[in-house]
């Protein structure tokens, strides 16, 4: 190499990316930190340190509010995200498989305009057409709680488990398909047989990713939500916004450890997966 | 399918229902119509009511005289001549082109540096950009609360760094050390929010340049800053855009963040329609305000996927 012509050393330089990283991871994780932090503190002031206590997690034990909401979130979480995997599979699987269709434009637009579109309209939208199906039919189907809330839930969780799933289908050899094809097997067996196993790792992030995206909504649940049915993120906001509340720290550290043990697990668990998929097909490949 | 006459593919269709293709297309086709089409064009329909008085006739335009259409306008009358929703939707884009330029300015030397470190690292870096994503987004704009707060970490380093002073300069902030309900938290939120959507697409960017374009600039004399400026920025052009946009355009309409962490002097369109749905229970106005709302979006978003289709493109 030439010598270095720059106003600044080569060494500067590295010394700045580095100080710019660590800043930049700083910034990042310095909230959570202070989260966590702060839940153990003595002091009801949230902003000083008034000694070590877990008073906040025996209080949040008893907290009924919390806990409701938390069991209903969690129910909500699980059955949005299995049903938006499923759409998303069948919706990913319609834009990576059949090129040429009626409305194929319409219908990309609409997989992943919830990406885009703010989340008040969403939530705005959907309570609308429920009050209008209610108001054309006189009954309390569409009652607003659960069903509602999962409703809302899986049309945002079905347009990122499309994109991810998408994404994977889009990665895969087309040859092991038309391989299961010519040896005879029907479009079912070969999307069971090959495909589904081959996505599988993608199916489990977007299965995660939507968990986490339920539990965490506030906006859409906040239209969809009725009398009795108050998800946690519901709790946690209206806490939240009347100030700072050392309960809703407890909550967030326990949250923040789930979340951490999953993806702790999740993540090794996919490792091992991925270097046994290699090792398997590295085998094949010398069989070959 | 236009090849076969009318009867056959009557026929196609029953049996195709039972059939894999049709259901595959047909199932998530049905719900998205169902569930996002028709409650959209509901939300229209609102918009053109009056208070109380919502009909179905209301989206179709009849030719009966000038009052009645009028009227029937009148949510977006009042949308263009009330100073409220103007503000607001100007503010709404103030601040959302403010925190994606925060971003860039962070998130470019971010990324660039990511790419730029050794490629055993990267994994691990790019790990650590994602898993904040994990942790509840609602909990992550309240610890900013905290932080900000009289007292509050961050608070006090800017109070010891004397930068609150340039905060009021620039009118971020009413007051020296008063940091919380400003214009200056609300985009501290939105940017911390938003960063990891600036950085990814930029770090996928800038990962892929090839480096001898640089080592041939350092040969033909030019400075690692020229080099950079002349080679690096041009060529991560998609990168910024795309990065750009998937932050400014969420932004927009964000409620939660502005609710939690922005003050009176920050007004965002997203408020504004929660505002008219649940204290005023105004639910025609609230669907005029979402219908304008999602036109400001339309245009960032035909940029976005113009970009996004001239990378695939050079992609091939």
């Amino acid at each position: 190499m030439k010598a270095d012509r720059s106003f600044f050393g080569a060494r500067f330089a590295r010394n700045f990316g580095r100080g710019w990283l660590s800043l930049g991871y700083l910034f990042l994780y310095l909230p959570i930190v202070t989260l966590v932090l702060y839940s153990f503190n003595q002091s009801l002031q949230p902003t000083r340190w008034g000694g070590f206590t877990l008073d906040w997690y025996v209080k949040l034990a008893s907290d009924h509010e919390i806990l409701d909401g938390l069991w209903l979130s969690l129910k909500i979480a699980f059955l949005s995200a299995t049903a938006s995997v499923t759409l998303g599979t069948l919706a990913a699987f319609t834009l990576v498989k059949y090129r040429r269709f009626r409305g194929r434009t319409l219908f990309s637009g609409m997989v992943s305009a919830p990406l885009v579109m703010p989340e008040v309209i969403i939530g705005l939208s959907l309570l609308l057409m429920l009050v209008a199906v209610q108001r054309a039919t006189g009954s309390n189907l569409v009652d607003r709680g659960l069903m509602t809330i999962w409703l809302g839930h899986l049309l945002l969780g079905m347009a990122y488990a499309t994109v991810v799933v998408q994404a994977r289908l889009l990665d895969l050899n087309p040859q092991l398909e038309e391989a299961a094809m010519d040896l005879g097997a029907r479009p079912h067996q070969v999307f069971v047989l090959v495909t589904l196993p081959l996505i599988l790792q993608a199916l489990a992030s977007a299965w995660l990713l939507t968990f986490s995206l339920s539990l965490d909504d506030v906006v859409v649940s906040a239209f969809l939500s009725g009398p009795g049915s108050t998800t946690m993120p519901l709790v946690i906001f209206s806490r939240a916004r009347l100030g700072l509340n050392p309960s809703v720290n407890a909550m967030a550290t326990v949250i923040i450890a789930i979340v951490a043990i999953c993806v702790t697990v999740g993540s090794l668990l996919i490792a091992r997966a991925e270097r046994r998929r290699a090792a398997e097909i590295s085998a094949a490949q010398r069989g070959a | 399918m236009s090849l076969h006459s009318p009867s056959h593919r009557m026929s196609c269709r029953l049996a195709g229902l039972l059939r894999g293709r049709s259901a595959v297309i047909g199932i998530p086709y049905l719900w998205l119509l169902v569930f996002f089409a028709a409650p959209f064009l509901i939300v229209l329909n609102y918009s053109l009511s009056e208070m109380g008085a919502v009909r179905p006739d209301n989206l179709m335009v009849a030719g009966d005289g000038m009052l009645r259409l009028a009227l029937k306008y009148g949510n977006y009358l009042t949308l263009f001549s009330d100073d409220l929703y103007f503000t607001a939707y100007v503010s709404s884009l103030k601040f959302a082109a403010i925190t994606t330029a925060v971003c860039l300015v962070v998130g470019y030397p971010f990324a660039y540096f990511m790419a730029r470190a050794r490629a055993s690292l990267q994994p691990a870096l790019l790990m650590g950009v994602m898993l904040p994503f994990w942790t509840s987004f609602l909990l992550r704009v309240y610890a900013w609360k905290g932080l900000l707060d009289e007292g509050g970490w961050v608070s006090q380093l800017l109070i010891a760094t004397r930068l609150d002073g340039l905060l009021v300069a620039l009118g971020m902030i009413d007051t020296a050390g008063k940091f919380m309900n400003t214009p200056f938290s609300l985009v501290i939120g939105m940017a911390y929010s938003y960063l990891p959507f600036m950085i990814l697409p930029l770090y996928a960017n800038l990962a892929k340049l090839d480096l001898r374009l640089l080592e041939a600039a350092a040969d033909l004399g030019a400075t690692r800053f020229k080099a950079f400026w002349l080679i690096t920025v041009p060529l991560s052009r998609a990168g910024i855009v795309a990065g750009a946009m998937l932050v400014f355009i969420p932004c927009i309409g964000e409620y939660v963040i502005p609710e939690l962490l922005g003050g009176p002097r920050t007004l965002m369109i997203g408020k504004v329609l929660w505002d008219e749905f649940f204290s005023n229970n105004d639910w025609p106005m609230a669907s005029s305000v979402a219908v304008v709302l999602v036109l400001l979006i339309v245009v960032p978003l035909a940029i976005f996927s113009k970009v996004q289709a001239e990378a695939r493109e050079q992609a091939r």
